[in-house]
């Protein structure tokens, strides 16, 4: 990947990011996190990974941000005028940074020499290796992802689905009313 | 390497103006064809200084749609609701008329031909992955009309806006299915590629095109398609009698344009879609790379006229879809929402699945059957 594409998409993924966080109104958030998630796919199929990054953008950005839009419009959240959080918040959210930036400056400064590319096999990111891994090597671990995803759905919507007490029942199809 | 920027800059230029133009002559279609179908006379009045009718040459409308609409749109007055969000009500329009035009980036117009020791994919972008690629444009697509509808600081366009947004991705899961079918019977994602195996023909006559293998996926995408478009019958974001006009309610001029422009493209790109799965992309019927070849006759043909005769035939077969489309349009009266929903969730959802658990399971077995 050309240096310029990276730091062209490094630098549009951060300021969006910084976007998600500092806007008040939900939607501008939203709009900013499709674009951080859009520059991240970008950043994928620059680094040949085309089905992740693809995939990313399908998933992500086509289903996923879909439902943060609805979310945001059926509650009806309107931009925050006044900033949230007392003074206890803001300490530990200050403490918090502070060590996620000492964490990433010690990391910098220890991985300096090694960052060179790795080499990859030839079809590396590709669809094919990427089901062979999913349905060979990591089979079990897929199938039982996907057995727990399932039982999620399904708990969810029972969980969701509204259960009328049997007295508020209107007259049902094709009963006849007295 | 410049030259092969030039080659690439070309095309690129070449394909997004002809699907401009093509979505701008559906309008004048859509008016002389809704017209026919009516038994009506159409757009028939607007010329310049009547040169044409003094040649005694019939007003087919082209003036009225072509130039007089545009023109008219395009001067009109900018407007922007009072309380509307500026920035966002500008950027919706945008916002979905790019996804749909990047779209057509991946999409084979005609075969590979050597051109003074260039070898030319006639394909803005060659990306091996052109059918993943087609799904993520659709899926970004979603949110011009979603902010649009939002930005417009109007019950009746977000009302519009929320339809829009739910019908898109609930049709696209059935466009999904059906593609993934297609995409199991071919073995690759790669456009082109599912074009070239087209070519040839069964029996000695019968050409090798997708609808004969996947009929049930063409069903499939032609209406997931048509949904996408948001067109009568599935024109419920933009349901005059309930939601003045859906999502695009406070738009007005150039962005109303957009929105309109988006729609017409999103016809062609169903079009597109259906012609690459399923009749043969530019593959013309007995047509090989050396010319004609039926049984035991040939006619040979130079190199250079086959591969005009196939992106030739590329765009009439968009032609006769785009055409179908608006054919559909003008004769189905709008489904209920509910009707919407429950096609698409309880009717192709559950076919496309299935469609792609036979496909898989005869795939695997002719495979099995062909060691």
């Amino acid at each position: 990947m050309p240096v310029g594409v990276f730091i062209f998409l490094g630098v549009v993924a951060i300021i969006s990011s910084l976007g998600v966080v500092l806007q008040r109104s939900p939607i501008h958030c939203l709009l900013a996190l499709i674009m951080t998630l859009v520059s991240i796919g970008a950043l994928f199929l620059a680094l040949d990974a085309v089905t992740v990054g693809f995939l990313q953008i399908i998933v992500y950005v086509g289903a996923i941000m879909v439902l943060f839009l609805f979310v945001i419009w059926l509650l009806n959240l309107q931009a925050d005028e006044a900033p949230t959080g007392g003074l206890g918040l803001k300490f530990f959210a200050t403490i918090a940074v502070a060590a996620m930036a000492a964490e990433l400056f010690i990391f910098f400064s220890k991985t300096r020499g090694a960052m060179e590319a790795a080499n990859v096999a030839p079809g590396y990111g590709s669809i094919d290796s990427l089901a062979q891994s999913l349905f060979g090597q990591y089979l079990m671990a897929f199938e039982s992802t996907s057995i727990l995803l399932l039982v999620a759905v399904i708990g969810a919507v029972a969980i969701a689905r509204r259960t009328i007490p049997q007295r508020e029942r209107g007259p049902t199809k094709g009963t006849p009313t007295r | 390497m410049a030259i092969d920027l030039l080659i690439g800059a070309v095309k690129a230029i070449v394909i997004l103006l002809l699907v401009l133009n093509l979505s701008a002559v559906l309008l004048w279609f859509e008016r002389k064809g809704s017209a026919l179908i009516q038994d009506r006379v159409g757009a028939n009045r607007a010329n310049i200084f009547g040169v044409g009718q003094r040649l005694g040459m019939p007003n087919l409308g082209l003036m009225n749609t072509l130039m007089a609409d545009p023109l008219k749109l395009f001067t009109k007055e900018d407007f922007v609701p009072d309380g509307a969000d500026r920035f966002l009500h500008s950027l919706g329009p945008f916002l979905a008329l790019f996804p749909v035009l990047i779209a057509f980036a991946v999409v084979p117009i005609g075969d590979t031909f050597e051109l003074g020791g260039h070898t030319v994919q006639l394909q803005a972008a060659t990306i091996n992955a052109g059918a993943l690629y087609i799904l993520a444009t659709i899926g970004i697509g979603v949110y011009g009309v979603a902010i649009g509808g939002w930005a417009s600081n109007n019950r009746w366009a977000l009302l519009g806006g929320v339809r829009a947004t739910a019908q898109m991705i609930s049709y696209e899961i059935a466009m999904g299915l059906a593609i993934i079918s297609i995409v199991i019977t071919y073995g690759t994602l790669d456009l082109q590629s599912i074009v070239q195996q087209q070519g040839g023909v069964w029996f000695g006559w019968l050409p090798c095109w997708g609808i004969f293998l996947q009929p049930v996926a063409f069903i499939m995408l032609l209406t997931a398609g048509m949904a996408e478009s948001k067109r009568v019958p599935f024109d419920l974001p933009e349901g005059e009698s309930e939601l003045i006009a859906g999502y695009f309610t406070e738009y007005s001029g150039g962005k109303q344009a957009a929105f309109m422009l988006t729609d017409f493209a999103e016809v062609v790109l169903a079009a597109v879609l259906v012609t690459l799965f399923f009749f043969g992309g530019w593959q013309v019927p007995w047509l090989y790379s050396d010319g004609f070849h039926f049984g035991a006759h040939s006619l040979l043909l130079p190199r250079a006229l086959v591969v005009i005769l196939g992106v030739v035939a590329f765009w009439i077969k968009v032609v006769a879809f785009c055409w179908l489309q608006i054919l559909i349009r003008w004769t189905m009266p709008r489904f209920r929402y509910d009707q919407l929903m429950t096609l698409g969730w309880k009717g192709l959802v559950p076919l496309g699945l299935l469609n792609v658990l036979v496909t898989a399971f005869v795939v695997v077995l002719a495979s099995g059957a062909a060691h």
